[in-house]
């Protein structure tokens, strides 16, 4: 069912994306809020944010919603022993690194699934591996709960475990696009090579809006 | 005189068709084997060594190294069906991951593979048949 919103939030974004003054749709859910601005009643629309987080990165150091303030991020779920999605994945999100590195507006946010193993020194070889240097690309870990919960409530990615499947967990692959607002803006299929480009322009589209 | 013309002419198609459809049989057998190989590749590979057979950084090595194909071809069948772990060196970088086994393989399968690998990425092995996979699984131990 997520899948199929996504399908049409994206459908919907790529629509979006032809017109000629570009600028990125606000995903997830959305609620109208009645203000009172000089004495008269008006109806704002409250959107749905990404919370205060608080969890460990590659280096052992303390990552928070703080260190993403004023930055556009791009998130996604993943670990570091899975051999079937996480390795396309990561290779996509190579791309996206390497188009914004050394951009202090841009960061990205990779959350392991699996707390037991993915310890920081475990990610930080994962990283360097990856070719990855540096906190521009921040890979956490944090307790099964908070994650899971951030993940399906929040970034709108459904991660579970499965004692059927040889892996232990099936998730999906999407990266997220985060705006300053902390508002989700784009939901990209991170296996898929033209996804990815388109979120690799979409980024820059989302700093534009910035710039006045 | 004429009628020796004509039959001379028509011995003459027939040998080229029969020489023909020889020389095509092997490279259709090469053609058959590369085509479902890389059928297989991409769905138990390629997520790691990547479409270009260039790997991922220091995390998956790449298939490029012609130099390593060519000494280990009657180790590839092994590696594929046991997988591979400890360290390693490919194109001069060292290498210390796991590659998962697949087990499930049959020989004809994996002289797919090591046909469609050996002759991708800058390699040119040529047919690597199911005899021939057959023989280097059963060796695998040693
Ligand atoms: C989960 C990721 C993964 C998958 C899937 C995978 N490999 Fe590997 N492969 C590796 C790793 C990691 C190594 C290096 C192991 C080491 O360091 O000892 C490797 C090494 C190799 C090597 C020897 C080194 C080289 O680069 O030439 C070959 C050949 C190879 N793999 C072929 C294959 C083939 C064929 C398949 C598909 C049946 C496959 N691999 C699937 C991860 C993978």
């Amino acid at each position: 069912m997520k899948r199929i919103s996504y399908f049409l939030l994206l459908t919907g974004l790529l629509s979006s994306c032809a017109q000629k003054e570009q600028k990125l749709p606000i995903l997830g859910s959305r609620e109208p809020v009645e203000k009172t601005v000089d004495g008269k009643t008006v109806v704002d629309t409250v959107y749905q944010t990404i919370p205060s987080f608080k969890f460990i990165n590659q280096d052992s150091v303390t990552v928070t919603e703080k260190d993403f303030d004023n930055v556009v991020y791009v998130a996604d779920f993943f670990f570091t022993s899975c051999t079937s999605i996480c390795p396309v994945m990561h290779r996509n999100m190579l791309k996206v690194y390497h188009a914004y590195k050394n951009n202090p507006g841009v960061k990205i946010l990779s959350h392991s699934i699996d707390s037991k193993y993915d310890t920081p020194s475990v990610m930080k070889k994962y990283a360097k591996k990856l070719g990855v240097t540096g906190n521009q690309w921040q890979f956490v870990n944090g307790p099964h709960d908070e994650i899971y919960n951030i993940a399906a409530k929040n970034y709108l990615v459904s991660v579970e475990e499965d004692g059927n499947d040889p892996q232990n967990y099936i998730h999906q692959g999407w990266f997220v696009l985060i705006d300053k607002q902390k508002r989700l803006r784009g939901a990209y299929d991170g296996t898929n090579p033209q996804q990815v480009n388109q979120l690799i322009k979409d980024i820059q589209v989302l700093l534009n809006e910035y710039k006045h | 005189m004429k009628r020796i013309i004509t039959l001379s002419l028509l011995l003459l198609v027939c040998i080229t068709i029969i020489f023909n459809a020889c020389q095509s049989q092997a490279e259709l057998d090469y053609a058959r084997y590369y085509v479902n190989g890389k059928g297989l590749y991409e769905a138990h590979c390629q997520n790691c060594h990547g479409e270009d057979g260039k790997g991922l950084g220091q995390l998956y090595p790449p298939l490029t190294d012609s130099l390593f194909l060519k000494r280990n071809r009657t180790k590839l069948g092994c590696i594929i069906k046991n997988g591979l772990s400890g360290k390693i060196e490919i194109n001069g970088q060292e290498f210390d991951g796991q590659m998962p086994a697949e087990t499930q393989m049959t020989n004809m399968e994996i002289a797919q593979l090591v046909t469609y690998i050996t002759n991708s990425f800058g390699n040119k092995n040529g047919l690597y048949d199911v005899n021939a996979a057959a023989a280097d699984i059963k060796n695998c131990d040693k």
